[in-house]
């Protein structure tokens, strides 16, 4: 229990004593405070950008996008893996797909989303949807693979048939491995969609910091980049939470 | 080729001539030879046999996991709420995602028995294997010998036409299995349910069953059907002291020393 205490105030205080070596470094004039603000420069940035509505809203906009795309992606991404993991033809047929699709780097098909799709909503939720998409397929699929035949004995001898496979052993058996994906595949989301931001759109976060950049205010860059660093952090912990909730088993 | 559902009469559990073999790389590998057997209702018999030799393939078609080759097997007919035949696996036995209370009423709930009914008689089992306190628990919180009464729990409250053990006590320890075997003989005593018990071990196989049936080496066939001798109740002590217990499980090495012997084709 103190061991546990120890951990969680290193894990406060490290950030904190970078953020205050930072501001030493910028105060001192080691660090040229045009090129490189100070931390409370920054923390002072997003205050102001907090009161004028900027920053909740375009935080709102990238947080949207994420989460509608992450639903987008994983909803059909467990079902595929879970047929995939549990069928032997069907893990024939697709896998060559999947394992060709999977290395491509998601944001190079941006390009050709935009020409489908415009520069609107539409795009961004299938870019993360798609950056997404195979990560949790395969975890998915793995975790089905992974599990011991003698689950499914049990369920068919008792009766279960093919449904009732799939609902009470293949996707609670399963369910490991799919968080796995999942927190994988929320560090991309958050990668692909702020780079999308940059690319081309008229708000989200990385809107944000490309129109900073833009205008030179580097402060608004770094403020872009702490703000997208505490999403990461917050989707982490939720993803977390929510995980100890689905699976009390594995505490 | 057919699993008939109708029991022959007199009998809760019959196959006859079951042949099966597996399909390997190299051609056939002949498991079961016409294998053949009955079982009373209300019997409790136990099939034991060299390693390999297919019980556990002969269990897995009883149950309706695997078709055989060839042969027939009549268990009773399904009625409602109620299991023609439930498994009592060995190893994993229990699903760890669903708690003790869950696990228990899976095969209810495959049955389709209402909620009500389905708590009231997976309450019921938990209680008669005294892990009551532990319904909420997951199988990961308990030790291997309570998990295994979880799966035997499960399988008596579908109300089986037969119960089929398959080893179910082999990976535990030699305590918890004898305190595990007085448990399923009173379970016996009390609900007289037809069971049919796999063991690779003499001495459970004389000192739970009425009848033991011997496997010879694979290709399995049943070559010996030999009643046990011994008075029950089947206390440890009264058990182990009975001269007959001595003589029955040597006869019963007999049978099974030859087997081994023999190298399998």
């Amino acid at each position: 229990m103190n061991e546990r205490r120890a951990d969680r105030a290193l894990a406060v205080l490290s950030p904190i004593a970078l953020l205050a070596f930072w501001e030493c470094l910028s105060r001192t004039g080691v660090l040229d405070a045009r090129y490189v603000p100070a931390p409370s420069t920054v923390l002072g940035t997003l205050a102001a950008m907090t009161r004028t509505g900027e920053l909740p809203y375009n935080v709102a906009v990238s947080v949207q996008r994420i989460v509608l795309g992450f639903l987008l992606g994983a909803v059909p991404a467990v079902a595929l893996g879970l047929s995939m993991g549990l069928s032997r033809s069907v893990r024939a047929a697709l896998m060559p797909l999947v394992s060709a699709i999977y290395p491509i780097p998601k944001i190079a098909v941006y390009p050709l989303i935009i020409f489908y799709l415009g520069i609107g909503e539409a795009s961004k939720l299938s870019i993360v949807a798609l950056s997404i998409f195979f990560l949790v397929l395969l975890n998915t699929m793995a975790g089905v693979l992974d599990l011991d035949e003698a689950y499914v004995r049990i369920a068919r001898a008792y009766g279960a048939r093919r449904f009732a496979v799939f609902a009470t052993v293949a996707l609670p058996g399963a369910l490991p491995s799919i968080f796995t994906g999942l927190k994988l595949g929320m560090g991309f989301a958050l990668i692909v969609i702020v780079g999308a931001e940059l690319l081309g759109s008229d708000a989200g976060i990385g809107h944000l910091i490309w129109r900073a950049y833009q205008i030179f205010a580097i402060d608004v860059m770094f403020a872009g980049l702490l703000v997208t660093a505490a999403l990461g952090w917050i989707a982490t912990a939720a993803l977390d939470w929510l995980e100890r909730r689905v699976l009390p088993w594995r505490a | 080729m057919t699993t008939a559902l109708l029991a022959q009469p007199g009998a809760a559990l019959a196959a006859s001539a079951v042949t099966h073999a597996y399909r390997t790389a190299r051609g056939e590998i002949p498991a079961l030879r016409e294998v053949s057997l009955r079982i009373a209702p209300g019997e409790f018999c136990a099939l034991i046999g060299p390693s390999g030799c297919g019980k556990t393939t002969l269990l897995h078609i009883l149950a309706g996991l695997l078709r055989p080759a060839g042969g027939t097997v009549a268990l009773p007919p399904e009625q409602p709420g109620r299991l023609a035949s439930a498994v009592v696996f060995q190893g994993i036995c229990t699903f760890p995602w669903m708690t003790v209370l869950r696990n228990v009423e899976y095969g209810l709930r495959m049955l389709g028995v209402p909620r009500p009914e389905r708590s009231r008689r997976a309450a019921a089992e938990l209680r008669r294997v005294g892990l009551w306190a532990f319904r909420d628990a997951y199988p990961r919180q308990l030790s291997e010998g309570m998990r295994q009464r979880v799966s035997i729990a499960r399988a008596l409250a579908t109300d089986p036409g037969v119960l089929l053990m398959d080893e179910p006590f082999a990976s535990l320890d030699e305590q918890t299995r004898l305190v595990l075997q007085d448990q399923l003989l009173t379970l016996w005593q009390e609900r007289r349910p037809t069971i049919l018990f796999v063991t690779h071990s003499l001495d459970e196989a004389a000192r739970l069953a009425d009848r033991v049936l011997v496997m010879s080496a694979r290709p399995g066939r049943i070559k010996a059907d030999i009643p046990v001798p011994l008075p029950r109740p089947r206390g440890y002590r009264e058990v182990r002291l009975d001269p007959a217990y001595g003589a029955f499980t040597a006869r019963l090495w007999d049978e099974l020393e030859t087997e081994l012997e023999r190298p399998t084709s």
